[in-house]
């Protein structure tokens, strides 16, 4: 439990001491060390959780590798740092990873006061409640009164007071520091409710609770949010890698490119195609990276749909569907600039 | 003339001076005032350092956040407080979150610790053996596992709101915590203005009757008077208020009580971690402190025919707390910084409520500095506190 004030204390002194940084530093330090320091939950089933062999699974955990493919040429130099909510924004400010990829909302707040910038949406999400469903509750308008677990450090814990605020409704938070105690609480009838995310809340519906019948998620979503990326702003070529990864996952997914397929791409007519395979010259030069990222990218991780139904998909225990999170031809709010 | 005369002769009787550079004094003077000037400049250095580095990562700085609104909800405080208050408010509500448990497990971990420190040199073997059981156990725990522990128990063996034990009338136990009845007239303030008249009373009482015994020898019967007050004078009060009878009784509503005051299942946790946690270092203290008092004495009081508990309490004791004061400080130290695990159970301390504000301003330098100040001002309280008491306990040369 005093890991995040050991963190954060740390960081108090990075800052106080810390010379003068470079523009470009972040990238050339990734490459110097041959290696990305990725900022993630590791608590988070479908975002980023170790499996039995220790090796970090989940959404999140694929956008650092394909960030780490798009720099390095090789997705498995990635040193993941598991982060609590509290610890994240500093971790990253204070350089103790290069990219945060860690279900993290994207805010004006966060944007603006943090010296951080997010590259971009890489999960759409709100936020939901969960309940015992001994509890008999079927809306959240039922819950006046209720004890409601959060975790800290979250823009969850905002919203849940903005919500019972505007609906006249009252409630008593109970917060952690921890993800793992808060969860614990919650299952062991310390409060009636939950909040987090819909997607953690199937999370821990799936992998924290022995008989997931026994909770129910509500089907009121009560907030955006859009989940993302985050880099520190005093690099501008690191903030384009991460967003033009991102894109190249989504582009690819449109193309029909996947990283079973892409081989039979080579030499492809099409410029649009050729780009994305680094035939032409000069799309990773600009960023200060190799013309082959996004080959690399999708060849080793895979697009955004491989990673989407690999990690959080239909054929998963979270079983999600792809709903507003599926590409913008089909109806979805996914939309990757061309690559040109 | 004469003055003149008199200042040369003084002059001339001094010794040769030294030039001033080898003066002692002034020597001293320099080292100190480039001593602080060096520590002053390294101050100043790291300050504008990071505020230079803050600005150049355009990450916000200053205090002037703690006038926004702060827009989270906290579950238990001392003052009222809603999410459209500042931070500020929420901040001074953390604190006082902080204090309450630093106190209350302060006082009881000193009770505790006394008895289990004295019943470990009993000489009833089950006592003795009991007391060591439980310092043994307890202070070679981590603490933090200890909260977990107290917490899991509370929440776990607890029934849940709607099953509440309420055994005694308007009070009811849950793993949402304790609630019970307060009272809810404007009246009842004369029956506790009455008891603390009663308490004023009996201490007035005390010292006027040991005066009279340590001039007399005589014993004036002190016990009755204390009672009788205790007992009629905050009656009157209640007579004075009008009667009284209203309470503001805890009722289950939808999932909660509402109504009377609410003791939370985490303060609970938190209490009883730390006082368990604290009464066995200061067991141990209260122990050492009894057992540097020399044989000697306890056999001369036994001479003179006092009891085991009279010699406890009037020759060991009074002898023993010298010993024990300054250790039991840095304990009562311990405890309050201690009470930071708090952010581990969901108890809102000045640490969780800081930290969700560093968290939502992104300001971390200045939440911690928060944090560290709180600290710093409550342990200087507590040990100028305690080193007045100590003070005042010190053997006096009579």
């Amino acid at each position: 439990m005093m890991q995040p004030i050991k963190t954060i204390a740390l960081s108090f002194a990075a800052v106080l001491l810390a010379g003068q940084a470079f523009a470009g530093a972040t990238l050339d330090g990734i490459k110097a060390n041959d290696s990305l320091r990725c900022g993630v939950s590791g608590s988070l089933a479908g975002f980023s959780l170790p499996d039995s062999q220790g090796v970090m699974q989940g959404l999140d955990a694929d956008v650092c590798r394909a960030v780490a493919a798009a720099i390095l040429g090789d997705s498995e130099k990635v040193e993941f740092v598991p982060l609590s909510a509290q610890q994240r924004f500093t971790a990253l400010q204070s350089g103790e990873v290069d990219l945060l990829s860690r279900n993290t909302t994207w805010t004006l707040t966060r944007d603006t006061s943090l010296g951080l910038d997010f590259t971009g949406v890489t999960f759409y999400d709100g936020q939901g409640f969960m309940v015992p469903t001994s509890l008999g509750v079927s809306s959240v308008s039922e819950l006046d009164g209720a004890a409601v677990c959060v975790q800290t450090g979250t823009t969850t814990e905002k919203n849940l007071t903005d919500f019972f605020r505007a609906t006249g409704m009252s409630f008593q938070p109970v917060v952690f520091e921890g993800f793992e105690e808060s969860v614990t609480a919650f299952i062991n009838g310390r409060c009636d409710a939950y909040t987090t995310d819909a997607s953690g809340l199937a999370s821990i519906r799936v992998s924290n609770v022995s008989n997931p019948d026994d909770y129910v998620i509500l089907p009121e979503i009560i907030s955006k949010e859009p989940l993302g990326p985050v880099v520190r702003n005093d690099d501008g070529e690191m903030f384009d890698v991460v967003r033009w990864t991102v894109f190249a996952m989504l582009n690819a997914e449109e193309a029909g490119i996947t990283s079973e397929n892409i081989d039979s791409f080579k030499g492809s007519e099409d410029p649009n195609i050729a780009r994305i395979m680094g035939d032409e010259p000069g799309m990773g030069t600009a960023m200060g990276i190799d013309d082959t990222w996004a080959y690399n990218v999708i060849s080793q991780v895979g697009n955004y749909g491989e990673v989407f139904e690999r990690n959080v998909g239909a054929s998963t225990p979270l079983g999600f569907q792809r709903g507003i999170n599926a590409l913008w031809t089909q109806g979805g709010l996914m939309y990757g600039p061309p690559i040109r | 003339m004469t003055i003149q005369h008199q200042s040369s002769d003084v002059q001339a009787a001094a010794p040769a001076r030294a030039a001033f550079y080898n003066d002692p004094t002034v020597r001293a003077i320099f080292w100190q005032v480039v001593v602080c000037g060096a520590v002053l400049a390294l101050i100043g250095y790291l300050v504008s350092n990071a505020l230079d580095n803050l600005a150049r990562q355009n990450i916000a700085s200053g205090f002037a956040f703690l006038d926004l609104p702060a827009g989270f909800a906290i579950g238990e405080g001392m003052i009222d407080y809603d999410p459209s208050n500042t931070y500020l408010r929420a901040i001074v509500l953390g604190v006082l979150n902080t204090i309450k448990v630093a106190v209350a497990g302060i006082i009881f971990a000193t009770i505790i610790g006394v008895i289990v420190g004295v019943a470990r040199l009993s000489p009833n073997w089950l006592v003795a053996r009991f007391a060591t059981v439980y310092i043994e156990a307890l202070r070679n725990v981590p603490l933090l596992l200890q909260l977990f522990f107290w917490y899991a128990l509370l929440v776990e063996a607890l029934p849940i709101a709607r099953e509440a034990y309420g055994p005694i009338m308007g009070f009811y136990l849950s793993n949402r915590g304790l609630n019970v009845p307060l009272p809810d007239d404007i009246g009842f303030v004369f029956p506790l203005v009455g008891l603390l008249l009663a308490i004023a009373g009996s201490v007035w009482l005390y010292r006027r009757n040991k005066r009279i015994h340590d001039a007399t020898g005589e014993t004036p019967n002190t016990i009755v008077p204390v009672l009788i007050m205790l007992v009629v004078f905050p009656f009157l009060g209640w007579v004075a208020g009008g009667f009284p009878t209203a309470f503001d009784t805890p009722e289950l509503k939808g999932f909660s009580f509402n109504g009377g005051g609410v003791v939370s299942a985490e303060f609970m946790a938190l209490w009883l971690g730390l006082t368990l946690y604290t009464a066995s270092f200061i067991a141990e203290i209260v122990r050492s402190g009894i057992q540097a008092v020399t044989k000697g004495q306890w056999e001369a009081a036994g001479a003179l025919g006092l009891r085991r508990g009279q010699i406890l309490r009037f020759v060991v004791l009074p002898q023993a707390l010298r010993v024990i004061i300054p250790p039991t400080t840095s304990q009562y130290l311990n405890l309050t910084k201690n009470s930071s695990l708090a952010v581990a159970i969901g108890y809102p301390d000045i640490v969780s409520i800081a930290g969700t504000t560093l968290n939502q301003t992104g300001q971390a330098i200045e939440g911690i500095a928060i944090i560290m100040a709180v600290y710093l001002t409550l342990s200087l309280s507590i040990s100028a506190f305690m080193n007045w008491y100590n003070k005042k306990i010190a053997l006096v040369d009579r």
